[in-house]
């Protein structure tokens, strides 16, 4: 049965919770927005290869 | 007939792969952490431990993927190093952040279970201490890589250092067998078996499944942005030349 209450460690464990799930936030957008960012420039660069051409 | 390296070496082939394989362990990591989570939080209490056992759910899983996402960046980089593969270093260089990000989780969590159970955040205990070295490790590898401008060298000098790193393996693995340690013994590679209850192995093992395939999402789009950076440095340069 699924009971949230952890008592006495409860700060522990939702502290442990909680930046888990931020490193996780963290590390998903960090990572999309890199891959994005570097995808728009490729295809941007290749755009003025192709005009010049 | 191409074996996976060899598939999975050509620029073309990797993206076209990575493209569908990165959304589909992404949504495989959320369906395994929601199933693990569910099972995780209602499994009873551990009659030593009581409720601080929920932290080894994330505790234990991160701390196998800070070692396997070292082990990839170790593979990586000797295979750059070896064949000179561009992909190759890309996926090195993707690998560190993410296992740096795994390590710093399994040494805060860690400490967050180490409080209500050893009375202490930390010890210089030879498993927290080897963890610790192979974040430095991870630190070491990204701070010689954005301080190098040639790619080239940079690639030699990080491969070098990281394959230096993978000493430090085994000791992480280890280190609670060769040394006394405050940290728990192995106990789901046991011998004789897993020493742990069921109710507990079962959303552990569903955890550790969804760390990896977080890890295979993430690493995957990170390999893809490095790879969109070189075809970018590269466009950049022609037209400077032109």
């Amino acid at each position: 049965m699924l009971d949230l209450d952890f008592g006495k460690y409860e700060g522990f464990i939702w502290a442990a919770y909680g930046i888990s799930a931020l490193v996780f936030v963290l590390l998903t957008v960090a990572s999309l927005r890199f891959s994005a960012h570097w995808k728009r420039q490729a295809e941007q660069l290749k755009a003025q290869e192709d005009a010049r051409s | 007939m191409i074996s996976a390296p060899a598939f999975l070496s050509n620029p073309e082939r990797f993206m076209a792969f990575s493209r569908w394989a990165a959304p589909l362990f992404g949504g495989l990591a959320v369906l395994l952490a929601i199933t693990g989570l569910w099972l995780g939080f209602t499994a009873p209490e551990d009659y030593q431990q009581g409720d601080t056992v929920r932290i080894m759910f994330i505790h234990v899983p991160a701390a196998w993927l800070s070692m396997f996402a070292y082990f990839c960046l170790g593979i990586a980089s000797f295979l750059s190093l070896v064949f000179r593969h561009a992909l190759a270093d890309a996926a090195a260089k993707s690998a560190a952040p993410l296992g740096a990000g795994f390590t710093a989780l399994a040494l805060v969590t860690g400490s967050l279970w180490g409080r209500p159970m050893w009375g202490t955040w930390w010890v210089w205990d030879a498993r927290l201490t080897s963890v610790l070295v192979l974040f430095l490790f991870y630190l070491a590898y990204m701070a010689l890589r954005s301080a190098l401008d040639d790619e080239t060298k940079a690639a030699r000098a990080c491969a070098i250092l990281a394959l230096v790193g993978l000493v430090n393996l085994p000791v992480v693995h280890w280190s609670v067998n060769w040394w006394n340690s405050l940290h728990q013994g192995v106990t789901v590679f046991a011998k004789g078996g897993p020493k742990m209850a069921p109710v507990f192995l079962v959303p552990l093992l569903l955890m550790v499944l969804a760390y990896m395939a977080a890890f295979g999402a993430l690493w995957l789009v990170r390999i893809r942005g490095e790879v969109w950076r070189r075809r970018a440095d590269a466009a950049l340069s022609r037209l400077a030349r032109t």
